[in-house]
């Protein structure tokens, strides 16, 4: 039977879905529209394995599930070492031709806490072990699932539960955590970033990192209306503004090489993304100048990157 | 025909796992670890093995692939020891609860601190409740025969748990002893090829690991409990596959010389070869003792144990291991709750000893049973006695 697919202009998208309705995402959470396209992207011939957070207690409660993927979760912090397993698994059992021999996606899916704070070792050892999989970290920025505490992600000035804004206290007074620099330094062959409201460009990185063959990883910046309170409506203006702002550009890095998937030459100010978010509601302007110059640096790193290592 | 060569018991649990032809082996090379996953590498390299070995960054993500190979039906197998396993404790829950029928050998050691790498077995003890099986090994011959046995048992549709087969850390698992191994033959008419019923499968797609709330959490623990106890049926059935394949016996509770005893000595992993010669050297004294090698720790066989202890009037159980503020040696404790409902029960007197690599000699345990006979007649204010420790035990009292 053939594949039935909707037109997007020059884009073709599968109308099946992977992830079934009747889960308990939050309204407007940006994550579950996100790793509804992942899905579609990545099609049935995948093994996802998932660490604990938001998107592992919103599809699998029992008795029920949202998956139509064969799917495991084991823990919050080894989902990339569990994923190892899969894939050592299914080769070796290939090899010896107990299972037929298949392309079987192996794809791990987790949090911002689960990668870049408690997951970080399981998976700095599944990319230098060299793996044949594709790591998707879906980036809401805290501990959304277990009440919105700060992770290594929060970014600077945010409001959490872990790190509060107060009389003597911005909240995050820390930098976020460049994950993708991170994956970059391990050598592996593709990693990019994501978001949901430039739908076909994640779909096109989520398919790619899966096709390449070694170790990929896909950041997927994922706005949480509940954590960072905005209106439910408002999740892909959110994204956009991410992205148009220089907060959150898209890039991949395809062996050692950059380029921007959506170039803004004319960033607008970061304050359009920061105003309309009740964590940041609290920010002077000297604080967001302080963001602003911040996201200049990185935004014309970035750029020196991709014209000193062009793709 | 079968060999008999010298091994150590590291390098004949390692003989085990390739006869068992295993798939994949995850294992980190400290924390501490020991010859097991060595053996293991140099076998894949040399292609005496084939298999997929995996070298991770730690005995968490071990145990964490272990998981992820089991899953998706491959034979699995890990090594581990002391902390190395209190380090994948987390992780250990796991794979029982999702019926994920991994091997690890578990070569037993210390715990920090003080830093020690040699022999007890506080580690076999503090993971006693995470849903594994759990068997002792007193000799390097064990450590291959057990390491089989329980691929047979882990992988047998009515069982899917689990199990972890203990040996002494440098009494066993650095010292070389005769070993016999069989054919190969042999070895796959006792152990046939893995099926695992639920592997990942996008042709039959699965969720594995979902999670369970408060209204499904206690029914799934339950449930897991029961299926935990029945697989003792197969545990037993397994060994007396192996005696019919291969000629040695094994039961979950061993007596040794306990005929008409009114002592019996209790211990567990090498320390039981060494108490049986300070047991003959009694009986040639013409003094009514016998000893009990308590050989399967989880599922506990407390009908078994029952059915040994009974008739004596005394039961001194020696543990490797200290349980801080406890009635007593881990060990011990269970004994007496196997015990507690007897009409008529013997005396039950908890020794604590050879922690940290302190051997223990045939002399130390013949004073642990005349010690022992002598706190069961006139009673103690301590909770437990020491064999093997310097200075008297003072002050510890419930």
């Amino acid at each position: 039977m053939a594949e039935k697919v909707i037109k997007f202009g020059k884009n073709l998208v599968t109308t099946e879905e992977f992830l079934a309705e009747g889960h308990s995402f939050c309204t407007g959470c940006a994550e579950v529209l996100a790793l509804r396209l992942a899905c579609k992207a990545l099609g049935r011939d995948v093994i996802i394995a998932n660490a604990t957070g938001c998107i592992e207690v919103c599809t699998s409660p029992l008795p029920v599930t949202s998956w139509r993927v064969p799917w495991i979760h084991t823990l919050f912090e080894n989902v990339a070492a569990t994923i190892s397993g899969v894939e050592a698994g299914l080769g070796i059992l290939m090899k010896k031709g107990r299972i037929p021999e298949r392309d079987i996606k192996c794809v791990a899916v987790a949090g911002d806490g689960g990668t870049s704070d408690i997951g970080m070792q399981a998976l700095s050892g599944a990319f230098e072990r060299n793996h044949d999989f594709l790591y998707l970290c879906f980036d809401n920025e805290a501990y959304m699932n277990t009440g919105i505490q700060r992770s290594s992600a929060t970014p600077y000035g945010a409001s959490t539960t872990t790190a509060p804004a107060g009389k003597f206290s911005i909240g995050q007074i820390t930098w976020k955590k460049d994950m993708v620099k991170i994956a970059v330094a391990h050598n592996i062959p593709y990693a990019a970033t994501a978001c949901p409201s430039y739908p076909f460009d994640l779909m096109n990185k989520v398919r790619k990192g899966a096709e390449i063959e070694g170790p990929a990883y896909v950041h997927i910046f994922s706005p949480c209306p509940t954590g960072w309170r905005y209106a439910s409506d408002l999740a892909i203006e959110i994204g956009r503004l991410a992205v148009e702002t220089g907060v959150f550009p898209l890039y991949e890095v395809e062996t050692g090489r950059y380029k921007l998937t959506v170039d803004r030459p004319n960033l607008k100010p970061v304050e359009e993304y920061l105003k309309p978010q009740g964590r940041f509601r609290h920010l002077l302007d000297e604080e967001i100048a302080k963001i602003q110059e911040r996201v200049n640096e990185d935004y014309a790193r970035l750029k020196a990157n991709v014209a000193a290592l062009p793709a | 025909m079968s060999r008999r060569i010298g091994l150590e018991a590291s390098f004949a649990a390692a003989e085990a796992a390739r006869m068992a032809d295993v798939d994949v082996i995850a294992a980190y090379p400290i924390t501490p670890q020991t010859h097991v996953p060595e053996r293991l590498a140099e076998m894949v390299a040399d292609g005496e093995l084939n298999a997929a070995y995996v070298p991770v960054e730690s005995e968490h993500s071990a145990m964490s692939v272990c998981l992820g190979a089991a899953a998706v039906g491959a034979r699995t197998f890990t090594a581990t020891a002391g902390p190395g396993l209190e380090y994948m404790h987390n992780v250990l829950y796991v794979a029982p609860s999702m019926r994920l029928p991994v091997v690890m050998v578990v070569v037993n050691r210390a715990l920090s601190a003080p830093l020690s790498i040699w022999g007890d077995h506080s580690d076999a003890m503090a993971v006693r409740d995470t849903g594994w099986i759990q068997v002792f090994c007193q000799n390097n011959q064990e450590a291959f025969d057990m390491t089989l046995w329980a691929f047979r048992v882990a992988e047998d549709p009515k069982v899917l748990f689990p199990v972890m087969v203990h040996f002494d850390g440098f009494h066993l698992s650095h010292v070389t002893e005769p070993v016999i191994l069989p054919e190969q033959e042999e070895v796959d008419r006792f152990l046939p090829r893995f099926h695992y019923p639920f592997a990942l499968d996008p042709d039959k797609p699965m969720t594995h690991g979902a999670f369970g709330a408060p209204d499904i959490y206690s029914e799934a623990k339950i449930a897991q409990e029961v299926a935990f106890r029945k697989s003792k049926k197969v545990i037993i059935k397994g060994l007396a596959e192996f005696a019919d394949i291969f000629g040695r016996h094994y039961h979950p509770v061993e007596p040794y010389r306990t005929e008409g005893a009114k002592t019996l000595l209790l211990t567990m992993g090498s320390f039981s070869e060494t108490a049986k010669i300070a047991i003959d050297r009694k009986k040639k004294r013409g003094e009514s003792v016998g000893l009990i090698n308590l050989r399967l720790w989880r599922p506990f066989p407390f009908q078994e144990l029952r059915r040994e202890l009974k008739k004596a009037e005394t039961i001194i159980v020696f543990d490797r291991c200290s349980a801080f503020g406890g009635p007593g040696g881990a060990g011990c404790s269970e004994i007496r709750s196997a015990l507690y409902g007897e009409s008529e029960k013997p005396r039950v007197v908890s020794f604590i000893g050879g922690l940290g690599g302190r051997d223990m000699s045939v002399e130390d345990f013949e004073y642990v049973v005349d010690r022992g006979r002598e706190i069961a007649a006139v009673g103690s204010e301590e909770l437990f006695a020491t064999g093997g420790i310097r200075g008297e035990v003072t002050a510890i009292r419930g």
